[in-house]
């Protein structure tokens, strides 16, 4: 069979102890057998360690964040597409994903395709749009407040027992056993990521993801839960490994149905002893731990690539459980011309060697 | 009491519940039981067959099984009774 050739940018290189998707992502397309790609990677830092790592990317590009604006963003992606065409971008990181979703069509005015949630839908998960989010679509979720001043810390006991969980609308949560400690991580978050805070509820239980990809049609694609079993103190799984819980999947089922969700999605949710199942977060992109799906038997990178490109995709039913992952960290030496190359022209090419 | 279904029991004693991810190390004498727990068999015969092989007060046999199980269910390894 003739395989796919095209050209795939991917963003989400920081392959840190809180690492972005992109190298899973591209190890899921390496991995394809009906996929030949030629990778090119988009990074903010110059030292995101997956434009270094061998056989992953064919040339990096440095592009600048987000925060820049839709229009300076998308014109240095129409920059490099002049050079060097891109038939398709995944962007794997939350904070990007709203431009993409907003320059979408604009990029598929000039060829670049995108398989991503719209709009609407990526709004409406919103941990601050999580109450009526769940009342939409019939799933339990903790009670949430949005924040947008200090002042209203102090009228939190009238609603919320503590503890509670102190969100940051991207980033960042943390528990706070008091109003003191609320405070504290309302000051550090803000700091870091602007206003609103969300409060959650704490729901007592285990945390248990799904990554799944919808085809925007109401149909699951792929699907599979994981149990973290191991977390840094960011929060970030260290070691999951692949359950079997046909309640999970219901659920996930049942969201993509209908929302009719497009893409690549991560659904964090607590079940209780009781075995109920509370929603606490919807990623609108492939998670970091996809690989795990991959090694499962679900190359959900390879299917995204595929449904982007109008390609016939058949719906993963089986996976493996009892598949782990467990992250490590590696000295990786590199040379100091690569980081010239990549500081000084913005560009850096890497042989890939076939297998 | 019944084992839940797929659980996995290795002959090292390893022992894997699918559907929360959890695994956990059984000495030989608790492999012993979950293994007879996996075959259906009921908590009185599984006495006996203790009682046969190791020498212990049946009274004692019961305190240290009725733990066994309380952790059992405690880890969510037992179908709902």
């Amino acid at each position: 069979m003739e395989k796919l050739k095209i050209t795939i940018a991917v963003t989400g290189l920081n392959n840190t102890d809180n690492p972005g998707p992109g190298v899973p992502v591209i190890r899921g397309i390496r991995d394809s057998e009906v996929i030949e790609a030629r990778i090119i990677g988009l990074a903010y830092e110059n030292l995101e360690p997956g434009v270094y790592m061998p056989g992953l990317i064919n040339k990096t590009y440095m592009i600048p964040y987000p925060s820049t604006g839709t229009e300076a963003y998308v014109e240095r992606i129409e920059e490099i597409h002049q050079k060097d065409p891109i038939d398709l971008i995944i962007p794997n990181l939350d904070a990007e994903l709203y431009t993409f979703m907003k320059a979408s069509s604009k990029l598929s005015e000039i060829g670049i395709k995108t398989f991503l949630p719209s709009l609407e839908q990526f709004e409406e998960r919103h941990k601050a749009n999580l109450d009526s989010f769940g009342i939409k679509y019939d799933v339990k979720v903790p009670k949430s407040k949005t924040l947008t001043g200090q002042y209203e810390i102090e009228k939190l006991s009238d609603d919320f027992e503590y503890p509670v969980l102190v969100k940051g609308k991207f980033y960042d949560a943390y528990i706070a056993y008091n109003p003191e400690q609320v405070t504290t991580h309302f000051n550090k978050i803000s700091a870091k990521w602007g206003i609103p805070i969300i409060i959650q509820e704490f729901i007592k239980g285990t945390e248990v993801n799904v990554v799944a990809l919808g085809d925007g049609m109401g149909s699951t694609i792929a699907a599979v839960p994981m149990r973290k079993q191991f977390i840094t103190d960011k929060g970030k799984a260290w070691s999951g490994i692949t359950i079997s819980d046909t309640e999970l999947l219901g659920i996930t089922n049942g969201l993509i149905e209908k929302t009719k969700w497009r893409g690549a999605m991560e659904i964090e949710m607590i079940k209780t002893n009781a075995g109920e199942y509370y929603l606490i977060e919807i990623n609108p992109r492939i998670p970091a731990w996809v690989y795990l799906a991959v090694g499962a038997g679900q190359n959900i990178p390879e299917t995204l690539v595929k449904l982007a490109m109008g390609k016939s995709v058949t719906p993963y039913k089986m996976y493996q459980t009892g598949k782990m992952f467990i992250r490590y960290s590696w000295d990786l030496l590199g040379d100091i011309q690569e980081f010239e190359q990549l500081s000084i022209y913005g560009e850096l090419e890497k042989q890939i060697i076939s297998t | 009491m019944k084992l839940k279904k797929n659980i996995a029991i290795s002959e090292s004693g390893f022992l894997f519940d699918p559907s929360s991810g959890d695994s956990f190390n059984l000495n030989k004498t608790g492999q012993q039981i979950v293994k007879m727990l996996s075959e259906g068999k009921s908590e009185n015969a599984i006495i006996r067959s203790i009682l046969e092989e190791f020498k212990v007060e049946k009274h004692t046999l019961q305190r240290y099984l009725d733990d066994f199980y309380s952790m059992l269910r405690q880890f969510n390894l037992i179908e709902n009774e």
